[in-house]
């Protein structure tokens, strides 16, 4: 058994290999892999439980693997699936917070940049609590970004959002990925692995089952004529999970 | 860490009710614990009816004893409530009106002149209510008591001048008129002279030895009777030694305690709160994934939570101070006491955060550990039997209550040494904040 976990690589790449977790006797990660590059967007799905959450976490560095090792760039941003986020404080002072403690050299010019990002600025002087979830989820992003990282965790960034956010979330994605920012995201929204995920990983009972382009998702399934949700849920059923 | 207290500074600021209520209410609970610990209805209405005439004295002797004002010491332990008979002392009492009634006959002052009988005074009270039988029976009958032993005391030194004037002889005053009384003393001279005038041989002489001698035996006992009688006024005599313990009057045990108690409150509330509000608001990992460690986190909270607490049990002490007389030279040793256990405290109210993990637990946690703990550490030796009491003690030292009323009562009263009990609270200090960051493991 070795687990390894080391930041700090030059390069805007993320790399995890054979990681294995285990809560008591469940094993929640079963020798996973993974390795995006620079401005690669890679989404994560499978059902629930499947170990989407606990892969994320430990790229993200917040739990350790018992097995396997992880490799990461020093500026990683982590934006969890609930909003990691203080309802008392105004949008502008979780912004603020979070910028002092990540030690950011000029925080009201790092404020400043991360609501005009967001679209937020309007609303800087609102407590968080008062907020729409999208725009909740909105704030939870700027956090994941104030220290512009070089690789982006996104645990199911858009589960809170209605379909307009949605698209101005994956807007704003897009133009990180472009900028070359490496994009993790996990999602149970099967079409936003479609259509953004240049890379797909499916996991299911802590096993990635799948790894490669969603196209070849639905070629993996031997079937045509079926949408991309489909094809997951088949691929998933053959597989026999 | 400046910027997270900052940012729990801003949280309370903006919880005002939850604010108020964290430094309102265990200051509530914690004057109405010293009030009760400290008073009692010392100052009981009861009803008084007083049967002897205006004036009424006793003469023992040619000494005159004013009733009435023997009759006020029993005041000094009640409201008296005056009525004009005994029936309608009575009735209050049935009414629920007054605590009890005091009834003084008007045959009082006859049975105390006579000293055949002793004098009787009447007490009736509702025992419907332990409590209140318990208390009429140790204030009242204890001043009535007290009374009667001054009487008593009275009536000895009253019968100690009667046997001084057996023993030397003297005047003697007795209604209106004054007798010369020859006494033993002046008897036995006279023997002695006549026995030397009758002739030698003479058998009167053998009469007058027996006489002479039992004058003399008289007069040397009756030397003995001041310090017979003198026990018959004060039969027994109270010499108390405190074993253990200072010298802390209740009034001032009061105040450690109800700082204690407040400083107890606020300070498990805040830190527990505090504590799992990170992890309610999903923030625990944004922050322990490389921006602040788990134990500078911990060190923050205690830092909030004690220097909060330690802030209002000051003002509670400045506000105490306006009634209880408070050594402010002593002020370092409040705030040693204060400070250190502020953060034992805090170090038990981040455990309970970090293992109930949700705001509303942890705060109920906290909240029902609160009194027992108090509790406990004031159950007294001899209340229960003696292995409970060690498990009660086994129970107290485990948790900060008990050495943090120790260290309060010594800082504030100068009850007793400081160091041992700082010395516990700092022990447990360290155990609770090690228990908290194990339990932040898999917070």
């Amino acid at each position: 058994m070795s687990c390894a976990v080391s930041a700090g690589s030059a390069a805007k790449t993320i790399e995890a290999r054979d990681l294995v977790k285990r809560y008591g006797d469940r094993v929640a990660l079963r020798g996973v892999s993974l390795r995006a590059g620079s401005g690669e967007l890679v989404a994560v799905i499978g059902p629930n439980g499947a170990g989407k959450t606990t892969l994320l976490s430990i790229l993200a560095g917040i739990q350790k693997p018992d097995e396997g090792s992880v490799d990461t760039p020093a500026g990683i941003g982590w934006v969890p699936q609930q909003a990691a986020l203080y309802g008392k404080l105004t949008v502008a002072e979780n912004l603020s917070l979070f910028a002092h403690l990540e030690r950011r050299p000029d925080v009201a010019a790092t404020m400043e940049r991360m609501l005009a990002l967001t679209g937020l600025g309007e609303r800087r002087d609102d407590q968080v609590s008062t907020l729409s979830g999208g725009n909740r989820q909105r704030v939870n992003i700027a956090i994941g970004l104030l220290a512009e990282p070089d690789v982006l965790l996104l645990d199911e960034p858009s589960s809170a959002l209605d379909p307009r956010q949605r698209e101005r979330l994956w807007q704003f994605i897009l133009t990180l990925a472009g900028e070359g920012t490496t994009v993790v995201y996990a999602t149970h929204h099967i079409q936003e692995a479609d259509r953004y995920a240049s890379q797909l990983i499916v996991l299911a009972d802590g096993e990635r089952v799948f790894h490669g382009a969603p196209r070849e998702l639905e070629q993996a399934t031997g079937t045509t004529g079926l949408d991309f949700e489909q094809a997951f849920v088949q691929f998933l059923h053959q597989r026999g999970h | 860490m400046r910027w997270l207290l900052v940012k729990d500074l801003r949280i309370l600021r903006r919880s005002p009710l939850l604010v108020s209520l964290l430094v309102i209410y265990p200051i509530v609970i914690a004057v109405l614990i010293g009030f009760a610990l400290s008073r009692g209805p010392d100052k009981p209405e009861v009803a008084f009816y007083n049967g002897l005439s205006e004036g009424a004295e006793v003469e023992l002797g040619g000494e005159t004893i004013d009733l009435a004002h023997e009759g006020r010491r029993l005041f000094d332990a009640i409201d008296p409530v005056r009525v004009d008979s005994r029936a309608e002392a009575i009735q209050k009492v049935r009414d629920g009106d007054v605590l009890g009634a005091l009834i003084i006959p008007d045959d009082l002052a006859a049975n105390l002149q006579s000293t055949l009988e002793p004098g009787t005074v009447e007490v009736f009270y509702n025992a419907e209510d332990p409590a209140k039988q318990q208390f009429v029976e140790n204030t009242i009958k204890a001043q009535v008591q007290s009374a009667n032993a001054a009487l008593t005391k009275r009536i000895a030194e009253e019968s100690l001048r009667l046997l001084d004037l057996i023993s030397s002889g003297g005047e003697y005053t007795f209604l209106g008129q004054t007798f010369d009384v020859l006494g033993l003393e002046r008897s036995e001279r006279i023997l002695r002279d006549a026995r030397t005038e009758l002739p030698a041989g003479a058998p009167e002489r053998g009469l007058l030895d027996s006489v002479i001698s039992f004058a003399e035996l008289a007069r040397e006992n009756l030397a003995f009777s001041d310090d017979v009688l003198s026990v018959v006024g004060e039969p027994i005599r109270v010499k108390a030694t405190a074993l253990e313990g200072g010298s802390t009057s209740l009034s001032s045990f009061a105040v450690a305690l109800a700082v204690a108690v407040s400083l107890m409150f606020i300070t498990l509330l805040l830190a527990a709160g505090t504590l799992a509000l990170e992890r309610e608001e999903n923030a625990f990992p944004r922050l322990v994934r490389g921006l602040v460690s788990r134990t500078a986190l911990l060190a923050e909270k205690a830092s909030l939570a004690a220097a909060c607490s330690l802030a209002v049990s000051l003002l509670m002490l400045a506000g105490l101070g306006l009634f209880v007389d408070l050594d402010w030279g002593r002020f370092p040793a409040w705030l040693a006491a204060l400070a250190v256990a502020a953060l034992a405290f805090a170090a038990l109210g981040l455990a309970i955060g970090a293992l109930t993990r949700e705001v509303r637990a942890a705060s109920l946690l906290a909240f029902m550990l609160c009194l027992p703990l108090a509790f406990l550490a004031l159950v007294p030796s001899g209340a229960v039997a003696p292995a409970l009491y060690d498990v009660i003690r086994a129970v107290s030292a485990a948790f900060p209550f008990k050495p943090s009323l120790d260290a309060l009562d010594a800082a504030l009263n100068d009850a007793g040494g400081l160091a041992a009990p700082l010395a516990h609270l700092a022990g447990l200090t360290l155990a609770f904040g090690a228990l908290a960051r194990l339990a932040l493991a898999r917070f």
